[in-house]
């Protein structure tokens, strides 16, 4: 086994006896682990959260914001890009993690002040956002390759535009590809961040038209009952779209025609052709002088944002992955422990390992439950940011489109004009009025391009700021959900081990 | 790596086997050990107030194949076939590091410098806990035999300890001599020879039951064990690349979170392949060499039962009576003595199991209370700073 390539491994290591429970990785500098393990253990045991938690936190919690400072000032990215608000004078820092976040200087300025008077501007889509939607009773429809799965689509809302306060339909998949067809023909173009529909997938249908009523055609239609949801909140959150006829009808009338060509006009493919027309337009050189560089800055921004969110959701899908053996390793444990218990002829050490069994089995149980918090949670939600961020790269390039129109048009204006110097200086008036018409049309193109390029930057503006509020918030509500997953499970895990302890003691 | 550590003497709680290196006349310990490429050494330290021995105290540096040589030679000497044979140590397998390290090369370009640096630190922590480990199991085989009452005093064991020239020749000449013969047997036709004998003695007929009984259940527990442990290191492998991902975002809390829910994920892995599978690993050893004594004893009641025919076929031609009423004589007096003292191996055997499976469970699951406890007040910790923020 020739590896010089490789480091060598430890050359020489003086052998040191752990004592039993020591920790396997001394830490060289105080860690956030070493405070909670140096407090007695009988502290955290299973009393109720409450007063237990301020002692604990009155104890430690300069020394665990120690912690945080340490490690948050040992680099620079930046900071507030996943979590945080577009800091702005409005948000009051209060705990000390905030405040020692040092921003950068310069261009994260520029988003300060620029996010700051974007706040001020946007007064639609407030906070009180009193829509709701939800996506349930999956059923399916028909039989052979011709079936499909209907979903009921409940709306509960106080909002004026909608007939009353509490409505459904019968909707099916190709119907939420259409309303996405049809908004994204409306308003990309224009700069609105239209968000993508779940994507398509053969494999997954067809197993449920044919018929097959196992686990992982369960799983595909809870999986599409969940993304067809949150389509549609995010949809309704865009206040230009919640007016819009088209979704008005989809979610209040109770027939709805059907969506026709949705292969052409599914999102992904649709996607497919923004990016396209995204390549397409680098590869005209469009050499845009952005004088704005706000968009310069945002537009890096979205790449960088980009490649960290399709690396967490890789790793995130191998985190689900994994966790799915575990539990299924787990449970075979589980068995074996139980025969290896009826095996065991000393009657007490027989009683702890099927004991031991049992608990493995719960733990397993235990597992799964965490692994579908890892999936819907956090796995789900990044599939959908890197969706909508595709999207968001499109509305940018729209918006390079528009400003190339405008730049044509112009171009073709200073032609006319040229044209009609020279035809002045040949003297063929009734040329000339024919040119003078075409520039009076053409100027009034021109200003229009300069209007609509105006119009989209100033839409991007406004969708970039709603959009990023909107990531933050659904991403801090999606850890704290997260966290409160990974905490009962540990709560759970710490009652299962605790009534299994006297039974180990009890071997004799 | 780490600074060179102190061995810590005295309180050898070794995790799997209780009950050894308390008889202050003879006490073993491996306090230090090198790692070259494949080749570990081991420094074997002796303290003894035995006269037979030359020192008081001292060390000797030996290799894997020397245990092997001396677990062989146990296991061939005539005198011992009523004992269990302490399970040789197995070799060091530092494959499972090695090559993590090597795709952790290869997929370097992949990953940012934290990440790759976080991988790397990993892989260095298990490839130091193989090592541990394999320290611990050579050690724990020395310490067995030291605390056999008749093992102890075998010749080739104070070789082993004392001679402080290289082994190599020695192992040469035995291998020539013995050429594991013995061994190969034991290994193949085992099975069917214990369970073909008609036993006469219940407590042997229990003990053949449940020794076979069991040790196919131990070795798929062992087998699943490992399996669990190898899912919980994949799982502490991806929080490293999901916090070094969202640090790359934004580094706040939240990434801390996640840091410290990988370290304890990664603990969990190492606590439960310690006291879980390591004690699974190792009684599925020692009951294969309570087999191998039921073996012993089986040929040897196969020798008598032959040396019966004999003497009745000798009787019949009235040749070589003598010789073959000697030969029935020895024979009955091994299988009897093999009896006697299988009798008392097998009955200690099952305390020391019992105990030790005890201490382990017992380990084991304070461990995860306490692993879960912190993973919790961190998590809690966190929750409660993300509410502050809200405010």
């Amino acid at each position: 086994m020739a590896d010089t390539a490789r480091d060598p491994p430890p050359q020489h290591t003086d052998f040191h006896e752990l004592e039993d429970g020591e920790d396997l990785f001394p830490e060289p500098t105080a860690t956030l682990e070493s405070e909670p393990a140096s407090l007695p253990a009988e502290d955290i045991s299973t009393n109720s959260n409450g007063p237990k938690q301020d002692s604990l936190f009155d104890d430690d919690p300069e020394d665990l914001f120690a912690e945080a400072t340490e490690e948050v000032s040992l680099d620079s990215p930046e900071r507030d890009v996943l979590l945080s608000d577009g800091p702005s004078p409005a948000i009051t820092p209060i705990t000390p993690p905030t405040s020692v976040l040092t921003p950068r200087i310069g261009l994260h300025d520029d988003m300060f002040t620029h996010s700051s008077f974007d706040e001020i501007e946007e007064e639609e889509g407030g906070d009180s956002f009193d829509i709701h939607i939800s996506v349930s009773d999956p059923e399916k429809v028909g039989d052979g390759m011709n079936a499909y799965m209907a979903y009921k689509v409940t709306t509960k809302t106080s909002i004026s535009l909608f007939k009353s306060h509490e409505f459904s339909v019968k909707r099916r998949f190709s119907d939420f590809l259409g309303l996405h067809s049809k908004l994204a023909s409306k308003y990309l173009h224009i700069g609105y961040i239209v968000p993508p529909a779940p994507e398509k997938s053969i494999v997954g249908m067809t197993k449920v038209k044919v018929g097959k009523e196992d686990q992982s055609s369960n799983e595909f239609v809870e999986k599409r009952r969940s993304a067809l949801e949150r389509y549609l909140m995010r949809t309704v959150k865009l206040p230009v779209l919640l007016k819009d006829p088209d979704v008005l009808q989809f979610l209040e009338s109770s027939e709805l025609p059907r969506a026709v060509s949705t292969q052409a006009l599914s999102s992904a493919g649709l996607l497919r052709m923004v990016n396209k027309a995204a390549e397409a337009v680098n590869k005209m050189t469009i050499k845009m002088n952005e004088s704005d560089a706000w968009f310069e800055e945002k537009q890096q921004h979205f790449e960088n944002l980009d490649v960290q969110l399709r690396k967490l959701h890789a790793s995130m899908e191998s985190l689900v992955l994994h966790r799915k053996e575990l539990s299924v390793n787990t449970a075979q444990f589980a068995k074996s422990a139980a025969m290896l218990g009826n095996s065991e002829d000393h009657t007490a050490l027989s009683r702890a390992l099927s004991q031991l069994a049992e608990v493995e089995e719960k733990i397993d149980q235990l597992h799964q439950d965490q692994a579908n918090a890892d999936f819907y949670l956090f796995s789900e939600l990044l599939g959908d940011y890197v969706r909508l961020i595709t999207a968001v790269k499109g509305v940018f390039d729209h918006r390079m489109k528009t400003w190339q129109k405008w730049q044509d048009t112009q171009m073709l204006l200073q032609k006319k004009r040229e044209a009609e110097a020279k035809l002045q200086f040949n003297n063929k008036p009734d040329k000339l009025q024919q040119a003078k018409d075409e520039i009076k049309e053409l100027e009034g193109k021109v200003e229009q391009g300069e209007r609509e390029f105006e119009q989209i930057s100033k839409t991007i503006r406004k969708e970039v700021s709603r959009f990023e509020k909107e990531r933050v918030k659904d991403f801090k509500t999606i850890i704290i959900k997260y966290l409160e997953s990974l905490v009962q499970t540990q709560q759970q895990l710490i009652k299962y081990w605790d009534a299994f302890l006297p039974e180990a003691k009890a071997i004799s | 790596l780490s600074t060179p550590q102190k061995h810590q003497r005295g309180n050898t709680m070794r995790s799997v086997s209780v009950d050894l290196n308390h008889d202050a006349s003879l006490l073993i310990d491996i306090p230090d050990a090198l790692c070259e490429r494949d080749k570990v050494k081991f420094t074997v330290h002796t303290k003894t107030t035995l006269s037979s021995f030359q020192k008081p105290d001292f060390s000797v540096p030996r290799q894997h194949e020397d245990f092997i040589w001396l677990h062989d030679t146990l296991v061939e000497t005539e005198d011992y076939a009523g004992l269990i044979i302490p399970p040789a140590p197995p070799k060091p397998d530092f494959e499972s590091p090695r090559e993590k390290m090597h795709k952790l090369g290869e997929g370097e370009a992949t990953m940012t410098k934290e990440e790759y640096t976080k991988m790397k630190q990993e892989l260095e922590a298990e490839y130091l806990a193989v090592f541990k480990k394999t320290v611990q199991v050579h050690e724990v085989f020395l310490q067995r035999l030291s605390s056999h009452p008749n093992l102890s005093k075998d010749r080739n064991f104070q070789i082993f300890l004392e001679y402080d020239q290289d082994l190599t020749v020695r192992r040469k000449n035995a291998k020539e001599m013995f050429g594991g013969f013995f061994k190969n047997m034991v290994k193949s036709a085992d099975e069917v020879l214990i369970s073909g004998i008609k036993e006469v003695d219940d407590f042997f007929e229990q003990e053949k039951t449940f020794l076979l009984d069991y040790y196919s259940k131990i070795k798929d527990s062992t087998a699943k064990a490992e399996k669990m442990t190898r899912s919980h290191k994949n799982i502490a492998d991806d929080y490293i690349h999901i916090s070094a991902t969202l640090n790359s975002l934004s580094a706040d809390d939240t990434t801390i979170l996640f840091v410290s829910v990988q370290k304890v994920e990664g603990r969990v892995a190492s606590d439960q392949e310690l006291k879980l599978t390591e004690l699974l690993r190792y009684y599925m050893r020692d009951i294969q060499a309570a087999k191998d004594l039921l073996y012993r004893r089986a040929r040897a009641l196969v020798d008598y039962e032959n040396s019966n025919k004999a003497l009745d076929k000798a009787r019949l031609k009235s040749k070589d009576i003598p010789q073959a009423e000697e030969h029935q004589q020895q024979c009955l007096q091994k299988f009897d003595k093999l009896s006697e003292s299988g009798k008392k191996e097998l009955t200690s055997f099952k305390g020391r199991r019992v105990v030790a499976f005890r201490k382990n469970l017992i380990e084991m699951a304070e461990l995860e209370i306490k692993h879960a406890k912190v993973s919790s007040t961190i998590q809690l910790t966190h929750f409660y700073t993300n509410e502050k923020w809200t405010l």
